[in-house]
């Protein structure tokens, strides 16, 4: 029989669109403003924290909504904005800097519906407001670094194997060996082949040189590597900057987005997430006349530095410890002068490295070196950003024994800044120093209004829609109408389910056009059935040809346009990536509800049954 | 109800030397406006700084202007933004990238200099070198879909149409750019989304009337190339029109009550489709039809398992 649709297909369409909306419903309950606290430093809330909380709020007289412990954090509910910014004062002043308190969305989700994982759809930053930074990771530093670990690498083996050379030194993007005969460069090379399956050896027996380059799987490799490494330092810092929901992420090569929704201060983010610190311990070079090299004379293996009070300092070149074995850092105070340091932690690694490093040294001073990298907004040549180090003594102390994986460091001048050097030191050493070129705030009245912009524009469009659907298509155009309000719920529904889905304001006007595109699809079916009657046809067959022949047109056209959808989302970013995942659901959504959808509808209404005329 | 009501079929590819030179005029005169008024690119592209300022009451532009002057911004362009409140101020780009910290620079000059409460409602800062790779990248993305879109037509339907409709998206995107220009439209990244959503939209048009001029080729015994192109353009008038009615009804309403943010986005997206649906009309099958697509091309490789279904039912 025609136009009949077996029972577990209309149950399935009633089912996929009742799933929809189950996971569109958190949207209408909407998000709380909240407030989170945290312990940092490994503390974590406890019940105490959440009675302190309340005691705060309370003396100042600030109403909340609910205020309870979970996970370690204690989470505020406030039923406005300006009570959420009040209370985020008063309770980042009482509790000091052992918890860090962090403004926050909190989904108003009932409790049921939240256990079944419904949540609201994440709101993009132009929507809730916040800070958006894109970075860009200096490559050159990072290379140069991975060239240095070769240089002091082979050193280290052809030394344990006995194998003399005469000097190993940069060449190029790689590392040049010479040797004082030919035996040592056959040796050597044999040796380091074996351990060094990724680079590429060139000897040249008549200089005497071996000559080694990364391969370029292996360059691929390191900058990769440098990148990841820079990702997690920066998701590190992030961290200590306590915001609710922060977004880092790569993008191309070279680049990290950072998102911060909610985030205003944003001088002390770009200070916190801009800066690149670490530390580097030399020993100071006392076999040669600070004054000669001050006058030019700079012993090879010796640089100069200044300290704090502009004085020079020669330091001995080796480094005896990066800052990328410190695991730990935290201000602290001297029991007898009770002046400012900063207490700090090693991996083993770093433990094992500096106690070698140390042993032979006791008696002797030893320089902490303060590097921070700078853009400084020339490029160079290639187009990328050029950056300075600033290099600074510290502190020189003289080792008084052995030194392990625990040490403190002495020289700032107040506890504040003990404090700042512990933070940036806590978050990391950068593997390679990252510039902000591209920074982004949106205030949040502007978010707001967005929003509410955005909802206006949604309505109207649908409504209108509607309107003419129903006028044009009468009872056909009910059906079409019904499949657009099921196709709305459900892109609502996809996207607050996809995890990595966010809702922007081009990604709104993506929703209103694929409200306007959907209809295409209705409408060609309707108007092929009109054609189907209009030649003769009954009702019936009207419906069933019209269904079919529109069918391979419809998924033709949308193909194209999911193509071209995809690759925006490919290729894009930003708003166009916020565009494009709108768009792509709302084609597979709106195919789904137009072709299926309807002709449920259709069929349930008018297949099976005798009937001379269509409300067509 | 019914908007058009067509007996006969209309002649539409007897006016098409007149569309082509129509077409061929707006395409020169496109490419001469981006030549010589060039695109205005917005800050994505070109960097810079741009701040959004909302006032507590109507702002005074010429009094800002001096203020920013006087605090050493004197590259600033001010203008109001969506409401009299509202100001939108654009820095060139800075030699130095202390630029990032501008914003706040601004911010303090202004609030002093006027004396009013500013809220802050964006500001953006980009480097030069984010913007050329976002033109190289969007540029990139209109290739990459335009070369797929060819493919996928081409490996469905046939070179001849795939070509058409190709043909058809450069012309869309040429004019949608010309107007840009012509108007001096600021040309950010939510107008290139709304160029590639154009691109989109068109296709689906084009392709819907491809369908249709390939099945009547298949259907209609008798006919010239042209004879069966008109048919199916009158059969597929009255969906394309309806549905370009409701996708610019809808849009109406974003350019309306969107905000500002979006103005430029709606405008590119309603006159795309505008365009788009005279193209899908007549470029797109003129070049077919000058390709010379005939009904060999198409009749041989397409009769499916589905097509021979509908044969029996019909009987």
């Amino acid at each position: 029989m025609l136009n009949k649709y077996p029972l577990w297909k209309t149950l399935m369409v009633v089912f996929i669109v009742a799933i929809g909306a189950l996971y569109a419903l958190p949207n209408y309950y909407g998000e709380d403003p909240a407030v989170q606290i945290s312990g940092t430093k490994g503390v974590q809330a406890d019940l105490s924290t959440l009675d302190a909380v309340k005691d705060t709020l309370a003396q100042a007289n600030i109403t909340y909504q609910s205020a309870a412990l979970k996970n370690g954090q204690v989470l505020v509910r406030f039923s406005d904005y300006k009570t959420q910014q009040t209370a985020n004062e008063s309770l980042s002043t009482s509790l000091g800097d052992k918890y860090s308190v962090a403004l926050n969305l909190t989904p108003a989700t009932p409790e049921w519906l939240a256990s079944l994982g419904g949540v609201p759809m994440k709101l993009g930053l132009d929507l809730s407001g916040g800070v958006h930074f894109l970075m860009e990771v200096d490559m050159k530093t990072a290379m140069g670094r991975a060239q240095e670990n070769m240089i002091g690498d082979f050193r280290t083996n052809l030394r344990s194997e006995k194998i003399r050379y005469r000097s190993v030194k940069e060449s190029g993007n790689g590392v040049e060996v010479i040797f004082r005969n030919v035996d040592d460069l056959a040796s050597a090379e044999s040796l380091l082949k074996r351990t060094y399956g990724d680079y590429l050896f060139v000897d040249n027996e008549d200089k005497l040189s071996l000559k080694i380059t990364m391969t370029d799987a292996k360059l691929k490799e390191t900058r990769e590597y440098a990148l990841q490494q820079n990702i997690t330092i920066i998701r590190n810092r992030v961290n200590e900057l306590g915001v609710a929901e922060p977004l880092v992420q790569r993008q191309g090569a070279k680049h990290i987005v950072v998102e911060l929704p909610g985030v205003q201060d944003t001088a002390r983010a770009k200070e916190i997430l801009g800066a690149t610190a670490t530390l580097q311990f030399h020993m100071v070079d006392q076999e040669h006349d600070l004054r000669a090299a001050v006058n030019g004379r700079v012993p090879p293996g010796s640089f100069l530095v200044n300290d704090q009070n502009g004085q020079p300092q020669l330091l001995k070149k080796r480094i005896m410890l990066r800052g990328e074995h410190i695991i730990g850092a935290a201000p602290s105070r001297d029991q007898q002068t009770s002046r400012p340091q900063v207490s700090i932690d090693l991996d083993s690694k770093g433990g094992s490295i500096f106690s070698n490093a140390t042993k032979d040294n006791i008696g002797k001073p030893m320089a902490t070196v303060f590097i921070e990298s700078k853009a400084t907004g020339e490029k160079n040549p290639d187009g990328s950003l050029k950056f300075t180090q600033q290099q600074e003594v510290i502190s020189v102390a003289t080792i008084q024994a052995r030194l392990g994986s625990k040490f403190v460091i002495t020289g700032q001048e107040s506890p504040a800044e003990s404090q700042n050097l512990a933070l940036l030191l806590r978050a990391g050493a950068l593997i390679a120093p990252i510039a902000i070129v591209e920074e982004r705030t949106v205030g949040p009245s502007l978010g707001a209004e967005n929003v509410q912009l955005g909802m206006q524009a949604i309505l109207w469009g649908f409504a209108l829609v509607l309107i003419f659907m129903m006028v044009y298509y009468r009872k056909f155009g009910v059906v079409a109408n019904l499949a657009l309000a099921a196709n709305l719920v459900l892109i609502v529904g996809i996207m607050s389910l996809i995890p990595g889905a966010t809702l922007t304001l081009p990604g709104m006007a993506g929703i209103v056009l694929t409200v306007g595109m959907a209809v295409d699809a209705n409408v060609l079916i309707f108007e092929r059935i009109r054609e189907e009657l209009r030649s003769g046809k009954t009702p019936q067959q009207s419906i069933h040809h019209g269904y079919d022949s529109a069918f391979s047109t419809i998924i033709d056209a949308n193909i194209t346009t999911l193509i071209a959808a995809l690759i925006l989302f490919a290729v894009g970013t930003g708003p166009i990536k916020g565009f494009a995942v709108t768009l792509s659901i709302g084609i597979i959504t709106s195919m789904f509800t137009s072709i299926i959808g309807t002709r449920a509808v259709v069929n349930a209404l008018w297949g099976g049954k005798k009937i001379d005329k269509l409300s067509i | 109800m019914q908007i058009l009501k067509l007996k006969e079929t209309v002649a539409f590819m007897s006016y098409r030397k007149l569309a082509s030179i129509f077409s061929i005029i707006l395409i020169i005169a496109s490419l001469t406006s981006l030549a010589t008024n060039k695109l205005n690119w917005g800050l994505d592209f070109t960097g810079g700084t741009l701040l959004e300022i909302g006032f507590d009451q109507p702002a005074d532009l010429g009094k800002i202007r001096t203020v920013l002057e006087t605090g050493g911004f004197d590259d600033a362009v001010v203008q109001l933004f969506g409401n009299p409140n509202d100001v939108l101020i654009r820095l060139g780009q800075r030699e130095n990238l202390k630029a990032e910290m501008l914003g706040n620079q601004i911010l303090g000059v202004l609030e002093q200099g006027t004396g009013q409460t500013i809220d802050m409602r964006r500001i953006e800062f980009v480097g030069a070198n984010v913007g050329d790779e976002l033109t190289e990248q969007g540029g990139l993305a209109m290739l990459t879909a335009l070369i797929c879109i060819l493919v996928y037509v081409a490996f469905r339907f046939e070179w001849r149409f795939a070509l058409g409709s190709v043909t058809a998206l450069a012309h869309d995107v040429i004019l949608t750019l010309g107007l840009f220009s012509f108007l001096g439209l600021e040309f950010d990244l939510t107008v290139l989304a709304a160029i590639l959503a154009v691109i989109g939209y068109s296709l689906n048009d084009t392709i819907v009337v491809s369908d249709r001029i390939r099945e009547n080729f298949r259907k209609v015994r008798k006919g010239t190339p042209e004879e069966i192109i008109n048919i199916s353009l009158t059969q597929t008038l009255s969906r394309t029109m309806i549905t370009s009615l409701t996708t610019f009804l809808v849009l109406l309403a974003l350019f309306f009550k969107g905000g500002a943010l979006i103005h430029g986005f709606s405008t590119a997206l309603l006159f795309g489709i505008v365009v788009g649906t005279y193209s899908s009309i007549y470029v797109a099958s003129t070049v077919a039809l000058g390709l010379g697509i005939s009904k060999e091309d198409l009749i041989p490789e397409v009769i499916e398992k589905e097509g021979a279904d509908q044969e029996e039912l019909r009987m």
